[in-house]
């Protein structure tokens, strides 16, 4: 097998990616960087991203605001300590943007406007246009380019991490356009793969948000956290699950059910005037705006399309000239996948997965149990996101913890000794081989079938809304699913050119083991908080059992192992998580 | 919902392991209303075929994954819908003038290893500034000057679209030139310089012939043909070497 030899491997070319690998090369322009990215970085799911991302600018806001928005959002299992930090270095990082050519969306004096997003206080959200993911990936895509130490290897998947004496040595990656297996040596690796949505089957996110990080950090050891916490965008559209932005809401958008009837305000987010306010009706938090959609769908108060049950996120109010400056991309997706133009009609919608609040178990320094091994992102559970996402904090997030990342990577890499060659070729050879077996399999179920059946299980019994029993079912599917997977998936393709079945199906065993530990993580959690909530005894949220991290860790062959660990509180103790209720009106930007 | 019906979709099969030849394959695919090109394609790999090979990534039209030849046009598969070519056929290929790695894969590293590094894609500043001094002023006129050059995808359609990059290579071709004048043309950036070599090369703007279709088949309205003959009239303008004396900053 060839080998090559870096300092650095970062895994995964999105945002956090690049911005791990611009820091590293920031910090000292002679360390080697491998950004290994199963595709080009600029296909990477953050390029999806719409409404923006936060970062405190405006006189009435101020760090403690974002940071109350943030833990309260999070129904209090944020760690408070990451919090701070975060939001401490939020602007900076939008700053930074800025002076990288990022086309941040300007007032008419040429500074920078903010808007309001879902379960924010003051306008924090900075965008570019509704294409913010896009513009922040492109920039940091293009700005790479400026740093030579950064080698890219595009389209080269991440198939394993090579671990000897305790510590990560190498990554195994398959380069996609020959099938050839690379080995390339480390002193650190940076884990910034994304999400896992594609563990549901109606969701937001691209085809690759596999999970594969952070199923290849969970293979090695190290636990994943809070696994529980999917989250559900309350907008997308139904069907695809095309993501239609909380910016629209943030810009004045209002949801209606099929009387026309602003239905939130029955669900402890009214009353419904004055109109705008923040963090009230259209403009709660995410969770509970999936959940109402829920409730109305009981009561036969939701729409029917062709796709299933919606209801309407009106925008016709803001008037053609607004649509058209805030909300470009909204106004093309919903005329192409919805046949529906904005300006004059409804846009039918529906919550689908969109986000991974939990993920790899790092610090607030993004270093993960496994020595020499970070992770920043989607990807990670730096603590930052509680039980519920703020929605705009997740790109703040990439940039903020993958610009750590990279400086903690970097700094380690100086110190770390190098390894010995031949015993880690030994361990890639060993990766390879087991790979290389799959092609040869002609007994099996077919990737699709397992994925499908898999998706069916999730959403059936890991909804929005979840009971012990049926949550149960899903855990016992999924345990027969795992042995199916083991047994073998056929492949009709055996070539190893640009072989994408082959990788649907190493990636199929990395969401798989993800979807066991998601489901048995909320099986686990006799509780309701933030967007795990249950419709048995467990109501409500429950402090005194739960007010901790849930810790998955792998077991051989059987569910995953669970312990508890504490959550960091600094300065706000628990409250009821309040929206809705009394409030001035709202001057939108 | 509409009725299910049936479409005949025609690939282009070309696997370097086994192939000599490139050739077509047939397959009967279901479809309704909101089917996309790119979700017939999947209903293969799925269903039919799993060896079937192409890219795809966001199926929201912004990732730029999916480009593909849909009955002769360069279209983003996923943003284009079976409906519109029934009851007739669909063919499919890989965008023309790249060469093929697979089926409909494409190498794409002339653009991303060697056009797309040439023309310094990133802010060369006017004036280094700590970030701790906050952002710069950017007035609506001066974000027109390249917000709408911001917007390309790299989806590549430009190139499948472009008659000189097929026949001439070297052309550094629309997207990239399109991306060389948004920095050129933003207020933050000085670096127009650097960048003139690659401009004013025989390669450069002057390898167009301004045929358009770039343009047309934009999926941004990024349109590159504009840009690059905007930048005909910089380049004359360096020729005579009075661009900058009147335009300091570089001009749109």
């Amino acid at each position: 097998m060839q080998s090559v030899q870096a300092d650095v491997v970062v895994v995964g070319g999105g945002g956090a990616g690049l911005r791990a690998a611009i820091a590293v090369a920031e910090s000292d322009p002679r360390l080697r960087i491998a950004l290994v990215s199963k595709v080009v970085p600029m296909r990477s799911h953050t390029v999806a991203a719409e409404g923006g991302s936060a970062g405190v600018i405006r006189t009435d806001d101020n760090l403690d605001i974002h940071f109350d928005d943030t833990v309260g959002g999070g129904d209090w299992l944020c760690d408070q300590d990451v919090v701070e930090y975060f939001v401490a270095h939020c602007t900076e990082e939008m700053t930074q943007l800025e002076h990288w050519g990022c086309p941040w969306s300007r007032k008419d004096d040429g500074h920078v406007n903010v808007r309001f997003f879902g379960g924010m206080k003051v306008q924090r959200t900075w965008f570019a246009a509704d294409k913010t993911g896009f513009h922040m990936l492109h920039t940091l895509f293009q700005t790479s380019h400026k740093y030579p130490s950064i080698k890219r290897y595009d389209e080269f998947f991440c198939a394993d991490l090579v671990v000897e004496d305790g510590r990560v040595q190498g990554v195994v990656a398959i380069d996609v356009a020959t099938g050839e297996f690379l080995l390339i040596e480390c002193k650190a690796a940076v884990i910034c793969t994304g999400g896992a949505g594609r563990v549901f089957g109606q969701n937001t996110n691209a085809g690759i948000v596999t999970g594969d990080g952070m199923g290849i950090a969970y293979r090695h050891g190290v636990p994943l956290r809070d696994m529980e916490f999917v989250q559900w965008h309350p907008t997308a559209l139904p069907g695809t699950g095309v993501l239609i932005t909380e910016g629209c809401r943030g810009e004045g958008g209002i949801l209606t059910n099929k009387d026309g009837y602003r239905y939130l305000q029955d669900y402890g987010l009214g009353p419904l005037d004055p109109w705008p306010r923040p963090k009230a009706m259209e403009l709660g938090p995410r969770d509970r705006l999936s959940q109402a959609f829920w409730h109305e769908e009981q009561k036969g108060r939701t729409v029917s399309t062709a796709l299933g049950q919606a209801v309407h996120l009106d925008l016709r109010h803001l008037g053609a000239a607004k649509i058209h400056e805030r909300l470009p991309m909204i106004t093309e997706v919903a005329k192409v996948f919805a046949g529906v133009d904005p300006v004059v009609s409804p846009i039918p919608v529906r919550p689908a997965v969109h986000y991974t609040m939990g993920g790899i178990l790092c610090n607030g320094q993004t270093e993960t149990p496994l020595k020499g091994l970070y992770t920043a992102g989607e990807c990670s559970s730096v603590g930052i996101h509680g039980a519920n996402r703020l929605g705009s904090n997740s790109l703040a997030e990439i940039v903020v913890f993958g610009k750590v990342a990279g400086e903690r990577a970097a700094q380690y890499a100086k110190s770390a000794p190098a390894g010995r060659s031949d015993s880690l070729n030994k361990q890639a050879s060993a990766v390879e081989s087991r790979l290389l077996g799959m092609l040869g399999q002609d007994k099996g179920d077919r990737v699709a079938t397992i994925r499908d059946e898999m998706h069916e299980t999730m959403e059936t019994g890991v909804g929005i809304f979840r009971k012990a029993e049926t949550m149960q079912v899903a855990c016992s599917k999924l345990a027969t699913l795992r042995d199916r997977l083991k047994r073998g998936i056929k492949l009709d393709d055996r070539n190893r050119v640009f072989n994408t079945e082959w990788l649907s199906a190493i990636e199929l065993g990395f969401t798989l083991e993800i979807a066991e530990v998601i489901a048995h993580s909320a099986l686990n959690r006799k509780e309701s908080r933030g967007a795990h909530t249950r419709l048995d005894e467990f109501k409500e949220r429950d402090d005194a059992n739960f007010m901790k991290h849930t810790l998955a860790h792998r077991t051989d062959g059987g569910p995953p192992r669970l312990e508890y660990t504490p959550v960091t509180i600094t300065k706000s103790q628990p409250k009821s998580r309040v929206y809705g209720g009394e409030g001035k009106k709202a001057e939108l930007t | 919902m509409a009725d299910t019906q049936t479409i005949e979709i025609e690939v282009l099969r070309y696997n370097p392991e086994k192939d000599h030849e490139p050739h077509f394959e047939t397959f009967k695919v279901p479809f309704t209303h909101d089917t996309s090109v790119l979700q017939g394609l999947q209903y293969i790999k799925d269903h039919l075929d799993g060896s079937l090979t192409f890219r795809w990534s966001c199926r929201m039209a912004i990732c730029g994954s999916c480009g593909k030849m849909v009955n002769g046009k360069p279209e983003l598969s996923c943003h284009t819908f079976l409906r519109d070519y029934y009851p007739g056929k669909v063919r499919i290929e890989p965008l023309n003038h790249f060469p093929v790695v697979r089926d409909l894969v494409i190498d794409q590293s002339d653009f991303f290893d060697k056009k797309l590094p040439s023309i310094k894609p990133y802010v060369v500043p006017k004036e280094e500034k700590p970030v701790s001094a906050g952002t710069y002023m950017q007035t609506p006129a001066q974000f027109q000057q390249y917000y709408k050059y911001s917007q390309c995808i790299n989806c590549l359609l430009c190139y499948a679209a472009c008659p000189q990059y097929g026949l001439k290579p070297e052309f550094t071709g629309p997207a990239a030139l399109a991306l060389l004048h948004r920095y050129n043309a933003d207020s933050r950036d000085r670096g127009w310089e650097e960048r003139a070599e690659v401009l004013n090369a025989e390669e450069g703007v002057w390898g167009c012939t301004l045929v358009g279709y770039c343009s047309e088949v934009c999926p941004k309205q990024v349109d590159p043909a504009r840009a690059i003959n905007q930048n005909k009239v910089n380049s004359t303008m360096d020729y005579f070497g009075v661009r900058k004396l009147l335009m300091p900053k570089g001009g749109d």
